[in-house]
């Protein structure tokens, strides 16, 4: 009697050899590493400033905040004068840290858009404002600076909820014009991205022509950059990154799939065009809430994933949390640097990004080239 | 096992084939002939609900596939591609494991017998000596053995394959349907083929639908089916077509200078 492949690949017996499997442990103690320096590089960044605090005070200072702990934090002699426990405190947890918090937040969430886009369009140029956030946020960010009154109900100002809608609005629009019937080809999409982001660009150039006194702002919010953040920022930015990403990473088996062509996705048993709506949207929210507050941070997202992929390997199971950990300490750095470097006004963190990524991951390219992507 | 009836497929509801009713069973070999353009590619990807169906109905095991979700599907039917893309930087066993993916839901990860079902694939196919190297670095016929063991791990019922030995020499066309052969001859699967080839067809294959013009040209055995008036009509091309010297199965020979407009 013949069998069927079921049964005879099913064998119970069967032994494959040691070292045949998804190298799921190395990964795994990856993570927990990255994890960990994460933590070191907020305490780390906490520490610099134009005042400089130990390590371990910024420490006892944090944990002093947590329930049921009772330590009062030492004050530590700082040049030119002493500080007072409240102003540690101010330093520490109302200026330093919201601002670590949530450029690592951003930091994470264009590295995930980034891994998302680039395996979604199976294209190493893809990065998070493929599809026209970046120009739509833009145009968002400027009309809100340039309108002539103040949206009083608008807790944060009329800027970043801009930023958000014209973001959103601007893939949107991509979306529509770029599906043929049920479908969504990924060379329409990317085109029609392209054709409507260079649109966008152009009347947000032309309002920086009549700007005037907005011009300074605008290019800086252009520029991308932290500033004066508020935790308010941080809890607004925190669960939309934090659910974008747990959709992404649901997803990641079969965006492991459609790195195949979507005909063989399909007979492997994926639902393509869900798959790629769900992916496209999660992304996409995930993108315009990180940058709404921040302004137009590059590099993060493009870079970030194309690192991972070249240490990790390519399984997005492995390859999105740990390009979310990579993105937020890599962008934590370069923001400490960009408030530094040039104290207290601070130069942008878009510069600071590409300035000290570029030569790494160009390192990381000759170090194993051929790998890189496809 | 796998049943067409009335069946038109194409694209954007343009019918690229008409009316193909045929059938195939477990243990059978079923190949599709016909010239480029016939439609053999179509109707695998229909069966498959790649392409879409026009009109008639597709069953397999007496069910309409319109009525089987995707993942069930893929658990029955393994499709071999004329010419897959396959991501370089995965791994040759990263590349098969995708075949569980039917099997397993969205946040199961692969266990221990999903990488077993997975290395037996690729035993089968002896492509376990280079599970470990990376895609990017294997020949055409290591990648098509590979997506053959892929099919595998889907432990499906019917396998589908869109011209397997092209672009492979003729030690390889013959490796691979060798092994196709005694797959499905040993696990009862049911395999439909799209050859371009007459004499690996005739040689294979139990049974073949020729196509042409849009429609079934000749259904039965190779014997029935490669005549020269046939090959001449479908294809417009003279040959001659000889009884094999060992296993008297047609063969066919072209005439340099025939007609071959």
């Amino acid at each position: 009697m013949a069998r069927t492949v079921s049964e005879a690949l099913s064998e119970p017996v069967a032994r494959y050899p040691a070292g045949i499997g998804i190298r799921r442990r190395s990964r795994v103690y990856s993570m927990l590493l990255l994890g960990a320096l994460l933590i070191v590089v907020i305490l780390f960044a906490t520490g610099v400033g134009s005042v400089p605090i130990p390590i371990a005070t910024a420490f006892e200072v944090m944990v002093s905040q947590l329930p049921f702990v009772n330590i009062t934090p030492s004050v530590p002699d700082v040049p030119g004068g002493t500080l007072t426990l409240e102003s540690l405190r101010m330093i520490i947890l109302d200026i330093r840290l919201p601002r670590i918090i949530l450029a690592g937040l951003v930091g994470a969430a264009l590295a995930v858009a980034g891994a998302t886009y680039q395996g979604l369009f199976r294209n190493p140029l893809a990065d998070p404002y493929l599809l026209g956030v970046a120009s739509g946020a833009g145009l968002g960010a400027t009309v809100a600076m340039l309108i002539p009154f103040t949206l009083t109900w608008v807790a944060f100002g009329a800027v970043p909820l801009f930023a958000f809608i014209g973001g959103v609005g601007a893939v949107t629009v991509v979306y529509l014009l770029g599906r043929v019937g049920k479908t969504m080809p990924t060379t329409t999409l990317i085109l029609a991205g392209v054709a409507l982001g260079s649109f966008l660009a152009s009347i947000t150039s032309y309002l920086m022509t009549i700007a005037g006194e907005q011009l300074q702002g605008l290019v800086f919010w252009l520029l991308g950059g932290l500033h004066f953040t508020k935790w308010s920022e941080v809890w607004v930015v925190l669960p939309a990154v934090l659910a974008g990403f747990v959709i992404i990473w649901i997803h990641a088996r079969p965006l492991n799939v459609m790195q195949l062509d979507e005909e063989q996705a399909q007979q492997l048993g994926i639902n393509v065009e869900r798959v790629k709506l769900i992916l496209l949207g999660a992304a996409t929210l995930t993108t315009s809430a990180a940058i709404c507050f921040t302004g137009l941070i590059g590099f993060v997202g493009i870079i970030v994933p194309h690192a991972v992929r070249l240490v990790w390997g390519p399984d997005h199971r492995f390859l999105l949390p740990l390009s979310m950990l990579v993105g937020a300490i890599f962008l934590i750095l370069a923001d400490t640097l960009a408030r530094t470097l040039v104290s207290p006004a601070g130069i942008p963190v878009g510069g600071i990004t590409a300035f000290c990524g570029a030569p790494f991951f160009l390192y990381l390219l000759r170090k194993r080239k051929g790998l890189a992507f496809f | 096992m796998i049943k067409l009836d009335g069946v038109s497929v194409g694209y954007n509801q343009k019918a690229v084939v008409q009316n193909v009713n045929l059938e195939a069973g477990p243990g059978q070999m079923l190949a599709l002939v016909g010239p480029n353009g016939s439609g053999k590619s179509t109707l695998i990807k229909a069966m498959t609900k790649v392409a879409d169906l026009l009109s008639g109905r597709i069953s397999v095991d007496d069910r309409d596939i319109t009525t089987i979700r995707p993942n069930e599907l893929a658990r029955l039917v393994a499709t071999v591609p004329q010419t897959p893309v396959l991501p370089g930087t995965f791994t040759a066993f990263e590349m098969v494991l995708m075949g569980r993916t039917p099997h397993l839901g969205l946040l199961r990860y692969e266990g221990g017998q999903d990488v077993a079902t997975a290395w037996q694939a690729m035993e089968a196919t002896r492509t376990d000596s280079f599970a470990q190297r990376r895609v990017s670095e294997l020949s055409g016929g290591e990648k098509q053995r590979l997506v053959i063991a892929r099919a595998l791990t889907q432990q499906p019922r019917a396998i589908l394959l869109d011209e397997p030995t092209a672009n492979l020499d003729i030690n390889h066309q013959v490796g691979i349907l060798n092994l196709v052969k005694s797959l499905c001859s040993q696990h009862s699967l049911t395999v439909i083929v799209a050859l371009h080839d007459l004499n690996l067809a005739a040689q294979y294959c139990d049974r073949m639908v020729m196509l042409n013009g849009g429609g079934v040209y000749a259904k039965g055995t190779p014997s029935d089916i490669l005549t020269a008036a046939n090959i001449k009509d479908v294809y417009g091309a003279e040959v001659c077509v000889y009884p094999h010297p060992v296993n008297r199965l047609p063969t066919t020979i072209i005439t340099a200078g025939g007609n071959g407009s």
